[in-house]
Order: structure tokens, then sequence, then C-alpha cells
């Protein structure tokens, strides 16, 4: 017995909320720093600044130990150029990060300086980062000295960026010819998150888990003011939390499942689960802060709620160095992110459209097969045990396959590639939220934003390095800041906003809200982004604002927090169709950038869209690209006090 | 089977079993429960047994609730019909699935 059916028929009845419920209690904590999100970039962030003796609160919405996209794992720590076996400048391996359209040059240039000393305290923390049990022996990229295990992935470029002749014919000046860069280190990353919990606990770190957040506090309650504080809730409880603090760091995700009508089967087949749902950036856009990038949000990851979900990040057929063969055991010549390629994620147009043709006229078979079984024995351990196994959800996947009687050495693995379709441009990448300057504040006193919550943002080490950053930041901040007052008006309004919905028991429930705004998302803002289409959909998105949202229910405190998120779906889709109708107005282009998309005249992508409320209303406005000047320059300058490792070379 | 007294339930919500519990080796200590991002179960009323599965229909197939079990084979994942993966045995072709 234990699913809930069985056991309603068991007891003859449902059973009881298990915990208490709190909804008309109020808890109020004073704090220096406040984390909002309790992932990668969260725990980084409450780490560094709990070490230099200020008070801080971790608030988090799952709990701390496993949440966020990097709960379950991280195979890969990717652009550590200032790593001791790297051959590229740290400082030109940023720009070449930062060299596509609308990349966060700010936080590529912190991930690159400061991400291997990220990774030596997180070793120190009791993560495992090398092959210390010597289980790699004879694998490629594996270092004897350091026990480093170089991962093929990046191998001469940065593989997102489209591989044309331009991009191939790339050399980094300070990369010696013939030699790899080695800037990708493969970890085992199931060991991260709870050491970081650990860590949090170990330096004091107040941890909240289960709790989200629902709003900040501006000072004297005015937009546009100075933040000072943050609310939540309790999502097994229901108490309410009023936060005060110096300095409040927004660590939370974006919103991964606006277009996704299928509330039941979104969690198999996107790369955020149910619970990222942009409430961080919600809760900045409210609080007066400017946004970007919004109006190149899409559906995180490549999958739609309708595809398999193997591995998200790069697509099935990309297993690391495993060669692809088709159903006759022919090779197939797809980008396998292997040595062979130096790591290339995506085959180049020409070669696709090869692969595609030899499809038609029955040169490849389908269904593609990953031949594990062809690779050396260390190799194929390597990439199906450490870099598969080591992975997010992919860890699972693994351990599921083998259970249900795989051999990695005697069997193919079948690739999803070209039978399930593909994703429609409109399901790019998402990455809209918060400006930030190089301290990483926002455009808001007090607020700063790290890893997944900037506009644009990289991988698991950007939001460790990013993290861990600005926690220090926030600190002085917080040093030099005086006591901070909350309005009691503010809380009041926000209270009243969030227990709305159980003050029902019947209306509209959150699923069919989420599906409600998927659809309007997916009929007026999808593959055609038109002036008639988004008017019509910001009208639609209006009207579930004024006549479906004073319906919501929420029979408990876990659905009350899935109606609030929804509630910051709402919102984010409506700002994404402002910020698009500005996008048109101004003749920016619309067209997204996903991976291996080809490269558009960079003309065309000419600045960075600024939306916020000022006032209650909303205003757009521009900032060049490369706003955030020299990168190299820029960073020292801000950091002058910055013992890290690197040292330059 | 016409003896049998029914109860009218609302259709199940789908997939309805995430993960499949072994009654006998989970002690209920809840670890399932506590590393969950989803909420997806809650604890049994009754100390000692395995957990609820009170949200399936939120999961994320994280895997974090079987990566983290203390005791091995206590809880197993349980693909959901359509998200089973295949294999091919190389040398005699025969195709496979979880």
């Amino acid at each position: 017995m234990s699913t809930w059916h069985e056991y309603y028929k068991e007891q003859g009845r449902a059973p009881d909320w298990p915990y208490p419920v709190r909804y008309d209690q109020e808890q109020e904590i004073d704090t220096d720093v406040l984390v909002i999100g309790g992932g990668i970039a969260g725990c980084w962030a409450a780490i560094s600044a709990a070490r230099q003796g200020v008070k801080v609160a971790l608030v988090e919405k799952g709990d701390t130990v496993r949440s966020g996209a990097g709960g379950p794992g991280c195979d890969h720590w990717c652009d550590a150029p200032a790593n001791p076996l790297s051959n590229v400048d740290p400082d030109e391996w940023a720009e070449h990060m930062a060299d596509r359209p609308y990349a966060n040059g700010i936080g590529i240039q912190i991930q690159c300086r400061e991400n291997y000393d990220t990774l030596l305290e997180l070793e120190q923390m009791g993560a495992k980062v090398r092959d210390t049990d010597d289980e790699y022996v004879g694998a490629q990229g594996r270092d004897e000295k350091t026990k480093f295990m170089i991962s093929p992935r990046y191998g001469i470029i940065h593989s997102y960026a489209w591989v044309d002749e331009s991009v191939k014919g790339k050399v980094l000046k300070s990369n010696p010819e013939g030699k790899r860069n080695n800037v990708v280190i493969r970890v085992w990353g199931s060991t991260f998150k709870p050491v970081l919990k650990k860590e949090c606990q170990r330096l004091g770190v107040k941890i909240f888990d289960r709790v989200m957040g629902t709003s900040l506090l501006n000072e004297n309650g005015v937009q546009g003011a100075r933040v000072v504080g943050a609310t939540g809730f309790n999502s097994r409880t229901g108490e309410f939390m009023v936060f005060k603090s110096k300095a409040t760091i927004l660590a939370t995700a974006v919103a991964g499942s606006i277009w996704l009508l299928n509330t039941e089967l979104c969690g198999i087949s996107s790369m955020m689960s149910r619970a990222m749902s942009g409430d961080g950036t919600i809760m900045a856009w409210k609080a007066g802060a400017e946004l970007s990038m919004m109006e190149r949000t899409g559906v995180i990851g490549i999958a739609t709620g309708l595809k398999h979900k193997w591995y998200t990040g790069a697509g099935d057929a990309s297993y690391e160095n495993v060669p692809i063969v088709d159903a006759n055991g022919k090779p197939v010549p797809y980008a396998i992110q292997g040595w062979v390629d130096y790591g290339a994620m995506m085959p180049s147009r020409e070669a696709m459209e090869a692969i595609q043709e030899g499809i038609r006229k029955g040169e490849y078979q389908l269904p593609f097969y990953g031949d594990f079984p062809a690779m050396p024995e260390v190799e194929r351990k390597a990439t199906w045990k450490l870099m598969l196994g080591e992975e997010s959800t992919t860890k699972i996947i693994t351990r599921t396959f083998n259970e249900a009687g795989y051999d990695e050495s005697r069997d193919l693995l079948q690739s999803y590639k070209f039978i399930e379709g593909n994703s429609l441009p409109q399901w790019g990448q998402a990455s809209g939220g918060p400006i930030v300057d190089w301290n990483l504040k926002t455009t808001l006193d007090g607020l700063y934003a790290a890893g997944m919550q900037m506009f644009s943002y990289e991988d698991h080490s950007f939001c460790a390095a990013t993290g861990r950053y600005a926690g220090r930041k926030a600190v002085a901040y917080a040093r030099e800041i005086g006591e901070s007052k909350i309005s009691r008006d503010q809380v009041e309004l926000e209270k009243a906003r969030v227990y709305a919905p159980v003050k029902r028991t019947n209306g509209m429930d959150w699923k069919e809200l989420h599906a409600g705004i998927a659809r309007v998302m997916q009929y007026y803002c999808s593959e055609y982004k038109t002036k008639t289409l988004l008017d019509i959909g910001l009208q639609s998105l209006q009207k579930i604002e004024k006549e479906s949202v004073p319906l919501l229910y929420a029979l408990d405190p876990h659905k009350l927090m899935r109606s609030l998120e929804d509630l910051s779906m709402l919102t984010y889709a409506q700002i994404i169709i402002q910020a698009m109708q500005a996008a048109l107005a101004k003749g920016i282009s619309l067209e997204m950038q996903m991976m291996g998309a080809p490269p558009a005249d960079r003309s065309e992508w000419p600045k960075f869209l600024t939306i916020k409320m000022e006032n209650g209303k909303v205003k757009t406005g521009e900032l060049p690209l490369g706003f955030w000047g020299n990168m190299k320059e820029q960073y020292e300058a801000y950091n002058k006090d910055y013992a890290g490792v690197y040292k330059g070379k | 089977m016409s003896q049998q007294k029914l109860t009218a339930l609302p259709n199940i919500t789908t997939p309805s079993t995430p993960v499949v519990f072994n009654p006998d080796i989970c002690d209920g200590c809840n670890t399932c429960v506590n590393v969950c991002q989803i909420d997806v179960f809650i604890p049994n009323p009754v100390k000692g047994k395995p957990p609820i599965i009170l949200h399936p229909d939120e999961c994320w197939y994280g895997g974090c609730c079987v990566n983290d079990c203390p005791r091995p084979g206590a809880v197993k994942f349980n693909w959901p019909l359509q998200s089973r993966g295949y294999w091919k045995n190389k040398a005699t072709g025969e195709i496979h699935q979880i």
C-alpha cells in the first residue's frame, strides 16, 4: 500500500494532512543577508556570505539537500579555464564564451575566473571531483598527477555555438597549436548538494526548507525603493514568513513550463521540475527591478511534454563520446560530443541535412543507437557511470536501465533523435531575468541575483561561481547599510493575496489555470510573433487574471504553493508578451536563439531590451550588447581584494 | 465479483505510481519524503510503513527518492509506460524495453 487510492480503499477514508496547519500564524526573521532559492547558486551565496560572519537566512521551496536543477547531480564542471590543466587563458576563454548573442558577459567572466576556486572549495567540503579511487586509469583526459578527468566537451570552442566554418576556424590565441583547451572537468556531481547543505548548516545559515518566497518588500512599501526583506509561506504548514534583511540575493530559477499544457506529464520531459516557476523574477518585477531577455523566453530544455526524456541537456543522441550507428550498425556522422569531434554537441547544418537526406534515401535506417559496446571499456565506463551516472536526472535513468537488464558492454542504447520530431523554434531556451551590474546587484538597492536568476545564464558551475560571488558582494553592502524598515501595509496586502485561494473550496484549480495560461501562449505567442497575435494573447492573459484568478482555490498548503506558482507564471507570461510587443515596436528581431541555430547577422541582435514596472506602469528601454564593458578590466576593478587561485598566465 | 462493494472514486491521476515501495524492506524512515523537491510523498500515518504517494502527477522523475534511499530495494523507480526506454542486443538484434 503506497498509492493514495490503496490507502483510501483500506482505511475507508483519505489520510489526514500530515503537517500542522498554520495559515493564521506568522513568523518574523531578522537577518543580514537573505537568500531566496536554495539550489546551486543559492547555497553558494549563503555559504560565501556566512563565511564572513554575518547572519544568513536561506529560503528554499523544496529541501536544500536535493533541490534545484542541480539537486540530483552534475556531470561537468564547464568553463573552468583557470584549472591547472587548461591550455587557454581564462579571460580569452570568457570573451569567447560571451561572444554569442545575448550571453551574460558578467556572469561568464566570474565563472571563468572563479569557478576553479569554487570547485576546490567544494572538494574541501567533501564532494568528489577527482578520480581518487583510480577507477578510470587509462581514460582519455584523465591526468595522473591531479587525477582530474578532463571531458571532451568544448574541446576547442564552445560547442553550443553553431559549428560552421567560421567557428571551426577559430583558434584562441592562448591555446597552443594542436592542444585541446581542457576547460571542462568531469565531476561526481551527485555528491554536491548534500555537502553544500551540510556546509550551510556548519556555518550557521538558518535554512527554511519547504518555504516559497512570494514577494520582496521595498522600503516604505514603495515600488522601486531599496529591498529590505521578503515574504514567504511554508508549503506544508501554510505558515506565513516575514524576512527582514539588509541585503537579499535572488537565486531562483526561470519559469520552465509556461507553454506546457499537460501538468501531469510535464515533469517527465522538461529539464526543470514543476517547482521552477519563475517566482524570483516575478518578485523582482513587482518590486520594480529591471529585467531583460524576457522576450526570448521559451520552454526550457528541448522537450515539450511529449517527448521521451533521456539526457535533456543536449539531445538524445548525445551520449558523450559514444559512436552513433543506424539500425543496421552503420556509423552515422552525428556529432557525439566526444574526443573525435572536439566535444561538438550539434552537427553542422550541412551534416544534419546529409543525415536527413540519407534517412529518406534509405542510406541510414532508423532508429539510431548509441554503440556503447564498441567503446574501449574505460571510456564506456566514463560515459555511462561517471558522466550519465552523476548527472542530474540521468543518474536514475542509467540505474533503471541496468536494473531492467540493459548491459552497456553488450547492448546498443536507442536514440530518439529523428523519430520523435523536433521542438518548434519557439520552444527555445528560457533566459529572462533581472539585469545585474559587476556586483551582481540588480537595479534595486539591496537586491542581488545569481545563477539562473540573472538575465541569460549558463550551467552548473556558472551558478556556483556567481552565487559565491553574489554572497560576498551582498555582505559588503549589508555591512555598510543601516537597519531596514519594512512596511506593514505591504506585508498585509501580500498576505491577503497569498491566502485568497484557501478561502475557497471550489472554482478553478491550479492545473486548469496552468493549462489555460499554456494554451494562450501556444496560440498567440508561439511560432509566429505578430502584433495582432501578441495583442490577443495579452488580452487573453488579462482576462484570465480578471476572471479566472478570483476563482482559484487550494485545498491545502501544497496546492496553495502550486496555485501561487501559477500566478507567477501568469505574470511571467504577460511580461514575455509585453517585452515582445516592445521588441517588435523597436524593430528588434524576435528570432529565438536555440542551441545550434544558424548565426544570423549580428546586426540583427543589436541590443538588450529592458522592461520594468514604474509607478505601476510597464516601462521598456534598451541596453547595448556588451553593456558591461571590458570584461577583464571591469572584473579586476571590482575584485581587487579577491584572493583566488588564478594569478594570470 | 458481483458481491464486491465498490466506492465511487474519481479517475485516479495518471501516472499514479512513479515509484513502487517494498513494504518488507522499507522501514518508513521518510528519507524519500524529505529529499523530494516536489513533495510527491507524505509520511504514512502508520509509523514504520512506506510513505504515501500523494502527488504522483507532479513527479519530475529526478530520482533522488530512489538514489538516496538507505535501504536497498525498498523503493524502485517505475517509469510511466510512455517513457520506458529501448535498447538492442548488439549480437542478437533482439529489442528490449524497460
